[in-house]
């Protein structure tokens, strides 16, 4: 009886099929983390090894991509180079070796942390913004309401490039191009309205007894909101937080026709590192590496959030 | 404590009037139960005193002051709520503490722990007080609800069926308990239920509600032996009040507009030694009592058999009604 039961057990999976949904995701997984995993070894490689033909599998590892992508340098000819004083480190002796000295740091630092800034500032902003906003279309009569919910919704409709010239002019008009201040705001525009319709479910899965309970126990609505629904939201605001991070972090178009010094971000700062002498495929997939780990590391930091969070119906009683 | 009225208190939604017009006091220390249907509007008429609705028409007063728009924060009420009212993040103790531990009140710490392990000592949930609300049984958690009430003294408890969930046992003893806390402490509470024990056992006085409106209100007893109406009548008394059609009886004398004669069990006498009009269609064993089904004509008739009857299926009885109720076309009640 219990061996039948459990044979036809409706939420138990067999080990069949389990093996074989356990042999495709390791195949989904290796295909999409191959591109990565070449990314990373070429990071390592020098740049002779990075155009070898065919592909270097087995290599002597090296950061001489790291230290280019770092540094600025010029070519010279042999007789300044041997005038020169030794080498004084690892990065020096790589790069004189390939007649060129360093001649400064390169923009790379720069332009990470406006990745950093740019990203961060307006994921918080756009859940700060998207939590008030979800909470009230959640909670209270508002005129209007579906249409209001359809209009920004329609907001992440339209392609981004779409909206981009406009968007250019009026930038230029105000003195927001190439600002972290203005690719902040962009950013969050774009980014309020996944976080409003993402966070209005979650909200409305908690049952509005619970505040309603807290402001007879003496609590005003704002207090209740903080005490009661933030706690329960938090699988919601982790989720959400994911989703325009990874927008905000990998956004190219906007990047591109926006910034170009000052508040360059690392997306259209990438290519441009191919230019600065010959093709330096480990320079840009070094930047590329470390481009990646921030949101490896947050998507790791909230990964249980993620997976409550986008399975929240189904797991939910 | 205080006394709480509802004014001519009505709330809409949409078309639906969930209560009309309906005018209620609960005076000082006193305990009213409030029965009615589903949909009747009993927890409309609660959550209008908490405030956690607005009123459309009409005004709250607690303790002689308007409260019709203050926040419920202000209004010094406690609810236990129908379902799903204990925050879940929380532990037991800190769901308790809750109340005490708001900006309004600002409870001492040592305090709330007294007062937590009274009221959990006597709920049965001591046990319990460091599990998470959501590590509880449906039961331990409309207990530890109606605890997070009692740890205040309000003005008033609105209690929305809290020993719903509860098996019979519990949920005998807990309406002791209430009760005794209740008359302890001079509590005014409104309370809504579907058991008729407790409305009876409990209540000073019962308000029926009939689809928004507020049909009648009286103690128990005039509720349960003078009802205004069958829809009143028929809300108290197990089995229910047998409602049959005037032409059954002939020879009783009735109010010309009597149309419908209302007769309890206990009114009910069945006469073995006559030849009668009814016959015994069906017994019922439910353990401590036995269920007679007699049919009158067309008409079924359930009353309790007395432990003395020895009646079987197909007897025919002769009936006599005692103190029957009479109702007109629209169920309204008529006095001879
Ligand atoms: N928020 C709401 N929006 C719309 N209609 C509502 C709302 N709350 C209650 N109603 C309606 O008002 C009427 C009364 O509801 P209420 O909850 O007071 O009934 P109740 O007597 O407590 O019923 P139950 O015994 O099932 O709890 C019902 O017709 C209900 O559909
Ligand atoms: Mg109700």
């Amino acid at each position: 009886m219990s061996g039948l039961s459990t044979a036809h057990s409706v939420v138990e999976p067999s080990a069949t099929s389990k093996r074989v949904a356990g042999a495709l995701v390791i195949a989904y997984a290796l295909i999409t983390l191959i591109p990565l995993l070449w990314i990373v070894l070429t990071s390592f490689k020098t740049p002779p090894d990075s155009i070898a033909y065919p592909p270097k599998l087995m290599f002597q590892p090296s950061i001489e991509g790291y230290c280019n992508l770092f540094t600025t340098r010029t070519r010279q000819t042999p007789e300044y180079l041997a005038a020169m004083p030794p080498p004084t480190g690892y990065c020096d002796r790589a790069v004189r070796s390939r007649n060129m000295v360093i001649a400064g740091p390169s923009n790379v630092i720069p332009r990470f942390t406006n990745s950093i800034i740019i990203a961060f500032g307006s994921t918080f902003l756009a859940v700060f913004l998207g939590t008030l906003a979800a909470y009230a279309f959640s909670r209270f009569r508002i005129p209007l309401k579906d249409d209001l919910l359809f209009f920004i919704l329609s907001t992440r409709m339209m392609p981004p490039i779409a909206v981009a010239i406009p968007i250019y002019l009026m930038y230029r008009e105000l003195g927001l191009s190439d600002t972290l201040l203005g690719m902040i705001l962009l950013y969050t525009a774009v980014n309020v309205s996944l976080a409003v319709w993402l966070l209005k479910g979650f909200i409305d899965e908690i049952p509005r007894e619970y505040e309603e309970a807290a402001m007879i126990d003496g609590y005003t609505r704002l207090q209740a909101f903080t005490k009661i629904v933030l706690p329960q939201a938090t699988t919601g605001i982790a989720a959400t937080a994911i989703f325009c991070m990874i927008f905000a972090w990998n956004e190219y178009a906007f990047a591109v026709l926006l910034t170009s010094g000052e508040a360059q971000t690392m997306p259209p700062f990438i290519p441009f590192i191919i230019g600065e002498g010959g093709q330096d495929w480990p320079a840009v997939a070094s930047a590329t590496t470390l481009f990646l780990i921030p949101i490896v590391v947050f998507t790791v930091l909230l990964r249980k959030h993620l997976l409550r969070g986008i399975t929240f119906g189904a797991v939910r009683k | 404590m205080a006394e709480v009225a509802l004014i001519n208190a009505t709330k809409r939604f949409g078309d639906v009037a969930a209560i009309g017009d309906v005018s209620l006091t609960v005076a000082d220390g006193e305990f009213v139960v409030l029965l009615g249907p589903t949909g009747a509007g009993k927890t409309t008429t609660l959550r209008v005193i908490a405030g956690l609705e607005t009123l459309d028409e009409g005004a709250v007063r607690i303790g002689g002051r308007e409260v019709s728009k203050e926040a419920p924060a202000l209004r010094d009420v406690a609810f236990v709520f129908q379902q799903y009212s204990l925050y879940p993040h929380l532990s037991v103790y800190d769901n308790m503490a809750f109340p005490l531990r708001s900006p309004t009140r600002r409870v001492p710490e040592d305090e709330i722990r007294r007062s937590i392990t009274e009221i959990a000592r006597m709920l049965h949930i001591d046990h319990k007080l460091q599990n998470k609300a959501t590590r509880l049984s449906g039961g331990e958690m409309q207990r530890v609800a109606i605890g997070r009430a009692l740890v205040r003294h309000p003005s008033i408890y609105l209690m929305d069926e809290p020993l719903s969930s509860l098996d019979a046992k519990l949920r005998q003893e807990l309406r002791l308990e209430l009760k005794r806390i209740q008359r302890d402490l001079g509590a005014t509470m409104l309370y809504v239920t579907h058991d008729q024990v407790e409305a009876m056992t409990m209540a000073s006085r019962i308000g029926v509600l009939k689809q928004g409106k507020l049909v009648q209100l009286g103690t128990p007893r005039e509720i349960y032996e003078d009802p205004a109406e069958t829809y009143v009548a028929t809300r108290l008394g197990q089995p229910r009040i047998n409602l049959m059609p005037r032409r059954l009886f002939p020879s009783l004398p009735t109010p010309s507009s009597a149309e419908t004669i209302g007769v309890r069990t206990e009114h009910l006498k069945i006469d073995r030694h006559h030849q009668g009009a009814a016959r015994v269609a069906r017994i019922e064993h439910l353990g401590d009592q036995r269920y007679l089904h007699l049919s009158l004509e067309d008409h079924s008739i359930v009353t309790l058999a007395g432990h003395d009857t020895d009646l079987d299926v197909g007897d025919s009885v002769a009936l006599q009604l005692e103190r029957p109720l009479f109702f007109d076309r629209d169920g309204m009640r008529v006095r001879p």
